[in-house]
């Protein structure tokens, strides 16, 4: 089996350092007038999505060819999983192909480890269920050291992560490399949204936005995953943006500084203001662009700088 | 300080024989300004740029040189190749951001610089990278040291000095001067 990306706590500290360095280089790259190097060529990227995605895939099938690596590209939608191919014979055949790393996105929590030990190729989680979406987390760490200009480092930011943590994967990646990184993390939202059982977490937990508002550097919100719950769990979306829609009048009420995030899709109008998502406060855009030089660092690292395999020497 | 046995990437090493001092690299780079100057008359928009890691002091020097003989626009820059070499997944990147290639080369001359031409792959790849900022008018080579065995058809145009080794000797170019070493266990 060979190295995989599957959630934040596989890579160790100096990973995680080598993987923000390498993006800097990789962003330096998406700088030149042919924004392209040979790094990866004859190497094939397939991505594997179960689940419906704009930014995550064509980042990644970006990054890919800008590493001059072939992309094959796998959607459930016309592919034989509709004929009641099992997820097994999928990821078979697709290695099988010829596939040297797997990007796969899955409904299910654990699933893309579970494919990871079926398979002899690395694999990058690309999101599976509520557990880990771990390049979202190292691009929205990349931003935020970016904004800051700290070194690889946010010691002392205060980042509050609100509305649904308990269905986001984006939640928990950033809760693990943001606290990692020296950061403060805050969970807000309803209780319906907040996991029951987060003693183990390095995190506090609020339910009153505009309590801790003042106090945050960074308010990262979250998408409602309405596909992911019943209607028992929220009766009301409005109910729940009265309290924690970021409007810009809560915004006036935040620190003149502090910065906002969202992972996207933005639902505009119900965790955050319309005219906030393009406002000078909001790095949502500079997310997505940082997603493809943190992908061309992630899938270098696995295939090009050892093959996947750790050198103690990095 | 003069160059001493030690190792180098975990093998032992000792001096065969040191052939330039610091004065003849001086010598050497101040030269191979006036070459550049004489050769590039008719168009004075130079880019150096060395290649990460070893040539990029001597394209630092060689750019203060220049600026010292002769008015003319120059601009300095430095290459990391690794992403374009057919041997990079045995080479890891040298460090974050290496590469600054701020100026557009878009029809500049371009001066690639560094310290030692051996295979040339080195440079095969540095050829490719730099087109990858434009095109530019001209491109030339200088080396401080040719010391042959080349497998492709790359030639320098400014070389500080040619010296003949063996395949299996390594030439360490430093300000302080260019010594030829070699490994412990081939010495016999």
């Amino acid at each position: 089996m060979s190295r995989s990306l599957i959630s934040i706590s596989d890579l160790t500290d100096a990973e995680i350092e080598k993987i923000l360095d390498l993006s800097k280089v990789f962003a330096e790259v998406n700088s030149r007038e042919i924004p392209k190097v040979p790094a990866l060529k004859g190497k094939t990227v397939a991505t594997l999505f179960f689940e419906n995605s704009t930014r995550t895939r064509l980042s990644f099938e970006l990054a890919a060819s800008r590493l001059s690596a072939d992309v094959i590209t796998f959607s459930v939608a016309g592919s034989s999983v509709a004929k009641g191919e099992s997820l097994r014979d999928t990821a078979e055949t697709i290695e099988s192909l010829g596939a040297d790393l797997i990007v796969m996105r899955h409904p299910s929590s654990g699933s893309v480890k579970l494919v990871s030990e079926w398979l002899r190729v690395p694999m990058v989680n690309a999101g599976d269920g509520a557990f880990q979406h771990p390049t979202q987390g190292l691009l929205d760490a990349v931003t935020l050291i970016e904004h800051f200009k700290s070194e690889n480092n946010l010691n002392g930011v205060r980042i509050g992560i609100i509305g649904d943590v308990i269905h986001s994967r984006v939640a928990r990646s950033n809760i693990q490399l943001m606290s990692r990184l020296g950061a403060e993390v805050v969970l807000v939202g309803p209780p319906a949204f907040l996991p029951s059982d987060i003693s183990a977490w390095p995190v506090k937990v609020s339910y009153s936005l505009d309590e801790v508002l003042p106090e945050l550097d960074v308010l990262y919100l979250l998408r409602i995953q309405s596909e992911r719950f019943s209607d028992a769990v929220l009766p009301s979306l409005a109910d729940f943006s009265s309290s924690y829609l970021l409007s810009r009048d809560r915004l006036k009420r935040a620190r003149k500084d502090a910065v906002v995030m969202h992972p996207g899709p933005v639902i505009r109008g119900v965790e955050i203001a319309h005219e906030i998502v393009d406002s000078e406060r909001s790095l949502i855009r500079r997310q997505v662009e940082n997603g493809v030089p943190v992908r061309m660092a992630v899938l270098y690292w696995l295939l090009a700088a050892n093959e996947g395999k750790l050198d103690p020497a990095w | 300080m003069p160059p001493q046995d030690g190792s180098v990437s975990g093998y032992s090493y000792s001096v065969k024989a040191i052939v330039m001092g610091s004065i003849d690299i001086d010598r050497a780079i101040r030269r191979i300004a006036h070459e550049i100057i004489e050769r590039n008359r008719e168009n004075s928009d130079l880019v150096i740029v060395g290649l990460q890691k070893g040539g990029v002091w001597i394209a630092e020097r060689l750019f203060r040189s220049l600026g010292e003989i002769s008015p003319g626009t120059y601009f300095l820059g430095s290459l990391d190749i690794s992403l374009y070499r057919d041997d990079h997944a045995i080479r890891p990147l040298i460090e974050s951001s290496s590469t600054d290639v701020s100026v557009s080369v878009q029809g500049k001359t371009v001066i690639l610089v560094d310290d030692v031409i051996f295979t040339g792959r080195t440079v095969r790849a540095a050829l490719e990278a730099i087109l990858d900022f434009g095109r530019p008018r001209a491109i030339q080579l200088a080396v401080m040291i040719d010391r042959g065995h080349r497998e492709l058809p790359i030639r320098p145009d400014y070389v500080g000095k040619n010296l003949p080794t063996s395949s299996y000797e390594l030439v360490e170019v430093t300000p302080e001067g260019v010594s030829i070493l070699v490994g412990e266990d081939d010495e016999s």
